[in-house]
């Protein structure tokens, strides 16, 4: 067996960089092409409703049974350490803040990659080794604009709307372990909760972190899909790089946003 | 320009490489007008590669691709679009739209390109279907049709449009010896019936041969000949012969390029 020199590897660590940056061109042409390509999004709004209901309505159980047990399990450790200095009133404001700020869109992320990011790769990558994406473009019709486009949009949409519905369950789950089951006070639950959360610092700044990870992982996805090697093992390697790379992206954007929104406070 | 007069389709000098591979080495390939034409050879010779060029999904690296008088290398994403129109293609899978029943597959070109009322395109997909014979499977959904329907149905879906060029990639390639026969008779007529100009890629020498007024045999790159099936049966190249007579071994050998069989297998022992 040949053995590598030193040059053979550092000539193998350009070509992988090349490729990463080869393919990130790839996806930003493609990103375009679905976005500014001919054909405006005006004629597919019954295929737009369509992906909102594949990706975003049947997302719903796991993210309200996820939303549920995370805030469940957060009052709890939270009650747990804070009933050692008395301050067992502030649960509901930890859980509230912690859910907004942080885990409402990152888990919310995480969970869409699982569940709809891996379902539209294995699904746009299965239509292109039936050849129904060549079928499309045959018939005159550009797959960018009829299947990526609203699939891309529809979990740009339905992304952020989850993340507030998985906050809401997962403050209810809260309230309902430190509140019915561990006796914190209703009234100091929900008026420390109130007091302590800010529109624009908390519940704005977790929007707009759950937009950007729906952006980034359905792009992430559909490009995959799309660019995948039409196999059966081309689509599964495809749809393993989509969980691996959205979850991956989630968690390193979430720092990079956490440190621009709440880095200096 | 001849093409336009003569010819449907017109390949003069194109080379198409994938990597550093030559696919096709200065081809030229010319499709008559309103007859069926037969493109042979083993499998693996790039005969989809040639489908892919004439359908514009494919660039040559080198010279021309003539469709209805369009050079098609130098046509804008739009103006392939639009030229698409005027081509239907029978893909190896049927690539029905996996998502809508049999009526919403043959109606999705003429709801896409025009804006006829439902009742006429509903007529117009059941002349379609009729066409095939698959009109009473028009609530069926893909996954209930035989491989045999579903590539009738993307038949149908081909010629909602009444196309000027239909493309047939491996028609008869898994089918069972009714469902071929049928699909040998269906290309046959709509090409006659629409007078349209048919294109059919195929491994299938007798059944190609049976339809087929005009055949090229490509292989290496190259068209290895050109003519009638009659012709081409009688050829003298021994290439031509070995593929149209089905020989296991000739020009083409049947043992992949390996090293000495004796030493091969002397070789484990003296090890």
């Amino acid at each position: 067996m040949h053995k590598k020199t030193l040059l053979d590897q550092i000539a193998l660590l350009g070509r992988a960089g090349l490729d990463v940056v080869e393919s990130m061109g790839r996806s930003a042409l493609f990103l375009m092409h679905v976005v500014f390509g001919r054909d405006g999004l005006g004629s597919g709004f019954q295929l737009l409703v369509k992906q909102i209901y594949a990706v975003g309505v049947l997302s719903l159980a796991i993210i309200v049974v996820s939303g549920i047990f995370i805030g469940m399990v957060l009052a709890l450790q939270g009650f747990n350490i804070l009933v050692d200095y008395g301050s067992e009133q502030a649960v509901g404001q930890m859980v509230a803040l912690t859910l907004l700020r942080e885990l409402g869109p990152v888990v919310t992320g995480l969970l869409f990659a699982g569940r709809a990011g891996s379902a539209l790769t294995a699904e746009i990558g299965n239509m292109k080794s039936t050849e129904q994406l060549s079928s499309l473009e045959m018939i005159g019709v550009d797959p960018l604009k009829y299947i990526i486009a609203p699939r891309l949009w529809a979990g740009f949409i339905s992304m952020p709307l989850l993340a507030m519905i998985f906050n809401v369950v997962g403050i209810w789950g809260g309230k309902m372990v430190a509140v019915d089951w561990l006796g914190v006070y209703e009234g100091s639950f929900w008026s420390n909760m109130q007091s302590n959360v800010d529109l624009y610092e908390d519940v704005l700044n977790g929007v707009i972190k759950s937009v950007v990870f729906a952006f980034v992982v359905t792009w992430i996805a559909v490009f995959q899909g799309y660019d995948c090697e039409p196999t059966s093992e081309g689509i599964s390697r495809a749809t393993t790089r989509t969980v691996v790379y959205a979850s991956l992206a989630v968690l390193g954007l979430d720092f990079i946003l956490t440190a621009l929104m709440f880095g200096d406070s | 320009m001849s093409a336009a007069n003569d010819y449907a389709v017109e390949l003069k000098g194109v080379t198409f490489k994938r990597g550093s591979r030559r696919i096709f080495d200065n081809v030229d390939i010319r499709i008559p007008r309103g007859k069926v034409t037969g493109i042979m050879g083993p499998s693996g010779c790039g005969k989809t590669t040639l489908l892919r060029l004439i359908a514009a999904q494919l660039k040559p690296n080198a010279g021309e691709v003539w469709v209805s008088g369009k050079n098609l290398p130098r046509l804008s994403r739009g103006e392939l679009f639009d030229l698409r129109k005027e081509m239907g293609v029978l893909f190896q899978s049927g690539a029905l739209f996996t998502d809508l029943n049999v009526f919403e597959n043959v109606a999705f070109p003429l709801r896409v390109h025009t804006k006829l009322p439902n009742e006429m395109i509903r007529d117009i997909v059941l002349m379609k279907l009729q066409a095939v014979g698959l009109r009473g499977a028009i609530d069926l959904m893909p996954d209930e049709l035989s491989g045999g329907m579903k590539r009738r149905v993307a038949l149908a879906r081909a010629i909602a449009l009444d196309p000027l060029i239909l493309l047939y990639d491996e028609p008869f390639v898994g089918q069972d010896p009714i469902a071929m026969g049928v699909l040998v008779r269906l290309i046959r007529l709509l090409n006659d019936a629409l007078g349209i100009t048919s294109i059919v890629v195929s491994h299938d020498i007798a059944e190609t041969a049976s339809i087929a007024d005009y055949l090229y045999v490509v292989g290496d790159g190259q068209v290895l000949g050109q003519g009638t099936p009659q012709e081409l049966m009688n050829a003298d190249n021994p290439r031509i012969s070995q593929f149209m007579k089905g020989m296991p071994d000739g020009p083409v050998p049947f043992h992949y390029p390996a090293p000495d069989y004796r030493e091969d297998l002397l070789g484990g022992v003296n090890a």
